[in-house]
């Protein structure tokens, strides 16, 4: 919670005009009510009108004022408030945006959109409406007790009673109940990203029956938690209606034991009425702030910045190991790298061998996608443009860089096809992509990043042979720089300078690919084979 | 979406609800006659009080109104709550369901996001439409009728002024609420766009530190949510405007019944008790119906997401009856055309594949392979054209049943938030540890299995963050090996694999194959061997190629 109110520091000259404006409403309310009942009162024992000309003044000057306070305060405090959760909503991604893991996104989600919400509903909802009662109450009280101390010691027992009691018993009974909504809430998260991200998995396996009831099952238990919290919570309201009602007959009936004037009895007891009624906004205080405890908990923890992950164990480019896990084998076991400028390396071997371990260490190494980056693992097409997507790999392309770097990856003919061009939307994560064009769109933002050092992994991944010969060379053509290339397909390999082949971290062997044709081993036997069924492949296509 | 306030196809739609309706709407009752009885009682305590009289009957009396009050607010509060529980989870179940429903294509043109955003987030906005606004709208026809009744016989004349006031907080509430719910409305869309945006730049963050733009987009993050605010204060001035309006009618009309009767009494017009009775009574008529309003800002967005819940989740199906021969002899594609919004995905295909043949298909990416076997799977409808199963037609059989004799290894398989094994069980919950072993190693995926901190019991990340897209696939054709179905549509199965574990999968998936009938796309040649026959697709169309075997 203090990293958040933090955040709400500039902006606390405007959180507090709105706090003093809400309490101007509500006590603009209280006094509209008390000058009233006075003026009648007064009015029944006839006195000269003349009497009652301040009273029907202020009767209407607090109508009005009571609608104007409140317009104003409501538009002062939301402002305040959107202005700070503006702040958190950068600030969180940009917190997420140094860890070196990508949080789950439906967990992500549902942190951006409610848990920056119990940001809002923190100041709109606790603060500003909890200062404006606390106040009501100081002044109401002030003001009973120029009447009549022992009525107003009542009154204040009463406020007490429905600001402080009724606020404590609300949050004690739902904080307990309140604590397992929240990971309900994100399992719901979670089962209706697999209900349709999942959808086509679960449809052809049967299962999205089974996927459902567990999801409706959440649902219920959810539903179930919620009606419990009803039943206590709505007590607590209407104990409040109770107090509110026993404080004015008790604060009426020991005005008049006390002696006070007939007149001011009325204008006590509506008040108080009045006023305890106010303090009632504290029970909803207390309870949205049990509720958004945990919220803010997560968006505190949203809010500071992890100390920073420690750096692979070496970043020497001759003897490069990587650990995961402190006391776990090596990803990579003393590999040795040798780039000078313009180098093109490429590395194969096994799946697990350590590839994409590799190239993420390169890039570690290069410090800058601008130095040493390119087409990494997982490549995500963002639900944008084409030309957004594009601009990843350098913002200031322009149309002719665009499209050159499409035609290198084979994908300026299908971006020429759609009827918006470089403005086409792709869907999320490319979903209105084949996964082939979802590839060259890849690889045609990681041409235009043009670094010193191209690393691409798996760049021909999702293609056929054809398509991945003609893409492969068009990239290698394009590529200005050194390459680093990450591949199961030895086709293509014949140009560069050299080749690793690592297994389980380690270097097996290395040379162009001629030498390694010639000797026996896992490069020779995987050339060979993949040749062979290549030519089968070519053979069965007219 | 519905201006109405309330829905009639919630009754329809969760008839649960009708009771807690009809207890909502007695309480609503029960609460009018509370509230004269308070205000009479008090007025009567107040009266004495001039004389410097304590009425210990209207003391006592007072206090019991309160306390009836009290019941009354607690049982509207709780039958509210109930109701909005009952309404949120039978919406949650229908909305998903009918994702499974409408089928993976549909769900492929909608944004995951935003439906995520609607079963959870948006429907909970109905918690404040239920028990905040609903109430408020009972009292508010309730209430005014019994004060409006109950002052006709104290004071016509400051009855009037109520009865001709009261009416302008629903017009001035009708006029202004319809431009708030418009802007409610593109708020809404505004915020689930938002939402789309923020699961968007979080899922690719990895590739936005890939090219150092994760700072950049820091900014952009800000500028969206600036915006947003921007957005939502436009919308608020008018909202909250609104409010101020309803606010003034009332307060003024407090003012304009007390400031007349004020001066009649000093001439003896109208007894004090009468008068304080007029004077408690006034504020309560406009209570609700200002309530309401000041509420209907937050509840159009309930409506709004219950809304959109009522209409998607409302899915005509068609009956599906016929029955799955027991042993499929025969799949005919009949003069298949399937057309999307912009393309033909394929023209005029015909095409019919015999029990135990392995087709294999290539082409060009694009090209309309992976709809041929969405075609199968009862994902993509013929445009024109039908696909027969034994003679039946594909759009008349009972597709779950269907469904049950394949089994799918698509490009990119989704892992589910689970355990890995339960993960590969999605085909077959009951398979024995044993069976999921035998597919894990058939998978090539044993030495995967051993990395993970849990082994098969590692639960898996949402959407299988924490599994590279070669291991995902493994999972894949693992999740085949348990499901164990004469029928297999295989989407290239070695796509994500290098040649060491393509070999493995390539000897497992032979093992897979043999005595079933398998149609397989195959950007890659190392599957070709495995069929005994090639189909090429190219722009749509299909062509035969040589008979492998032969």
């Amino acid at each position: 919670m203090t990293p958040v109110l933090r955040l709400a520091r500039p902006y606390l000259g405007r959180l507090i005009g709105a706090g003093l404006l809400a309490a101007g409403t509500e006590i603009a309310g209280v006094a509209l009510m008390a000058t009233a009942t006075w003026l009648l009162m007064t009015a029944a024992g006839q006195p000269p009108i003349s009497a009652l000309t301040v009273a029907i003044v202020s009767v209407r000057a607090l109508a009005i004022g009571r609608g104007v306070l409140r317009y104003t305060e409501r538009l002062t405090g939301h402002d305040a408030v959107l202005r700070i959760v503006t702040d958190v909503r950068a600030r969180v991604f940009g917190t997420l945006a140094t860890r070196r893991e990508a949080a789950r996104s439906g967990d992500a989600l549902s942190r951006m959109v409610s848990d920056v919400d119990a940001v809002q509903d923190l100041l709109l909802r606790v603060l500003v409406p909890g200062a404006a009662a606390a106040m009501v109450a100081v002044v109401a009280v002030g003001g009973a007790s120029l009447i009549s101390p022992a009525a107003a010691t009542v009154f204040a027992v009463g406020l007490l009673v429905a600001g402080i009691g009724l606020p404590a018993a609300a949050t004690a009974l739902t904080r307990r109940t309140a604590e397992r909504v929240a990971p309900l809430r994100g399992a719901l998260a979670n089962d209706a990203i697999d209900l349709t991200h999942g959808a086509a998995d679960l449809a052809a396996y049967g299962a999205t029956g089974t996927a459902l009831a567990g999801a409706q099952r959440r649902a219920d238990e959810l539903a179930r938690l919620e009606r419990r919290l009803a039943t206590s919570g709505w007590a607590v309201d209407a104990a409040g209606v109770l107090v509110s009602g026993a404080t004015a007959g008790a604060v009426a009936a020991i005005a008049l034991r006390a002696g006070v004037d007939g007149v001011l009895v009325g204008v006590l007891a509506v008040g108080t009425l009045a006023a305890v009624e106010a303090c009632l906004a504290l029970v909803v205080a207390a309870r949205q702030w049990t509720e958004l405890r945990a919220p803010l908990a997560r968006v505190a923890t949203l809010l500071t910045p992890e100390a920073s992950s420690p750096p692979p164990s070496s970043l020497d480019l001759a003897d490069i190991t990587v650990r995961y896990r402190p006391e776990g084998p090596p990803a990579l076991d003393s590999v040795c790298v040798d780039l000078p400028p313009g180098r093109r390396l490429g590395v194969v071997g096994p799946s697990g061998a350590g590839k994409s371990t590799l190239l993420a260490a390169l890039a570690e190494w290069g410090g800058s996608p601008r130095k040493v980056g390119g087409l990494l693992a997982e490549a995500y097409v963002f639900h944008a443009t084409v030309r957004e997507n594009l601009h990843l790999g350098r913002p200031d392309a322009t149309d002719d860089d665009l499209a050159a770097a499409c035609a290198a990856a084979g994908l300026l003919d299908w971006v020429r096809e759609q009827p918006d061009g470089w403005d086409t939307v792709v869907g999320e994560d490319g979903a209105q992509l084949s996964g082939g064009q979802r590839q060259r769109l890849a690889l045609a933002r990681a041409v235009l990043l043009d670094p010193d050092v191209l690393l691409l992994d798996e760049p021909t991944e999702g293609l056929d042979p054809a398509a991945a010969d003609q893409v492969l060379a068009g990239v290698l053509g394009a590529a200005r720089g050194g390459v680093v290339l990450v591949t199961h397909r030895l086709r293509g390999l014949e140009g560069l300078d050299e080749v690793i082949v690592l297994d389980a971290g380690r270097v097996v062997t290395r040379g162009t690919h001629a030498e390694l044709v010639e000797a026996p081993g896992w490069y020779r036997d995987q050339w060979l084979a993949q040749e062979t069924a290549e030519r089968g492949y070519v053979a069965a296509s007219p | 979406m519905s201006r109405r306030p309330f829905d009639p196809r919630l009754l329809r739609r969760v008839p649960a609800t009708r009771r807690q309706f009809a207890a909502l709407g007695l309480l609503g009752v029960a609460a009018a006659v509370v509230v004269i009885a308070q205000a009479t009682t008090l007025a009567a305590l107040l009266a004495g009080a001039v004389g410097g009289q304590l009425d210990r009957a209207a003391l006592a009396g007072f206090v019991a109104a309160v306390a009836a009050r009290a019941g009354v607010v607690w049982g509207q509060g709780v039958v509210a709550a109930r109701a909005a529980a009952t309404v949120k989870a039978a919406l949650r179940g229908e909305l998903l369901g009918a994702v499974g429903r409408r089928g993976p294509e549909w769900v492929a043109g909608q944004r995951a996001g935003e439906i995520a955003t609607l079963a959870g987030r948006g429907l909970d906005a109905l918690d404040a439409y239920f028990t905040g606004y609903l109430p408020q709208l009972v009292l508010g026809v309730t209430v005014p009728v019994a004060v409006l009744g109950r002052m006709v016989f104290a004071d016509w004349s400051s009855a009037l002024i109520v009865a001709v006031t009261l009416p302008l907080i629903p017009i001035f509430g009708a006029l202004l609420g319809w431009q708030t719910e418009a802007a409610t409305k593109r708020q809404w869309r505004r915020l689930a766009m938002l939402g789309g945006h923020f699961l968007d730049m979080v899922a690719g963050l990895p590739t936005l530190r890939a090219f150092g733009r994760e700072r950049a987009q820091v900014d952009v993050v800000h500028r969206m949510a600036d915006e947003h605010r921007t957005a939502t204060m436009r919308t608020l001035r008018i909202a909250f405007l609104s409010g101020m309006v309803l606010e003034l009618v009332a307060t003024l009309s407090v003012a304009l019944v007390a400031v007349p009767i004020g001066l009649r009494l000093l001439d003896g017009g109208i007894g004090l008790e009468t008068a304080l009775l007029v004077l408690l009574l006034a504020p309560e008529a406009y209570l609700p119906l200002r309530a309401a309003g000041a509420r209907f800002h937050a509840s159009m967005e309930g409506v709004t997401a219950l809304d959109a819940a009522l209409s998607l989740s409302t899915v005509e199906t068609s009956a599906r009856a016929d029955d799955v021969p027991g042993v499929v002899r025969e799949i005919r594609l009949e003069s298949v055309t399937v057309e999307y919004d912009r393309t033909v995905a394929l023209r005029d295909v015909s095409l019919t594949i015999r029990a135990g043949e392995r087709v294999a298909i290539i082409g060009p990416s694009g090209a309309g392979k992976s709809t041929l076997l969405g075609l199968l799977l009862g994902f993509v409808r013929p445009t024109s054209g039908r696909v027969l199963v034994d003679g039946v037609d594909l759009a008349t059989l009972d597709l779950d049943a269907w469904r049950g004799r394949l089994a799918w290894v698509p490009q990119r398989a989704h892992l589910f938030a689970a355990s890995l094994a339960d993960n590969i069980r999605l085909g077959a919950p009951g398979a024995t540890d044993e069976a999921v072993r035998i597919a894990v190693r058939s998978a090539a995926l044993d030495e995967v299995v051993e990395a993970l901190p849990d082994g098969l019991d590692t639960v898996l990340g949402e959407r299988g963050h924490g599994l590279s897209s070669g291991q995902r696939q493994r999972v894949a054709l693992a999740r085949a090996f348990v499901r164990d179905a004469p029928i297999l549509l295989l989407d290239e199965p070695t796509a994500r694999l290098d040649g060491g574990s393509e070999a493995a999968v390539l000897d497992a998936t032979r093992r897979l194959v043999a005595g079933r009938t398998a149609l397989m796309v195959a950007h890659r040649p190392a599957l070709l061997a495995e069929a005994d026959r090639v189909i090429r697709v190219t722009d749509g169309h299909v062509v035969s190629l040589a008979e492998a075997a032969a």
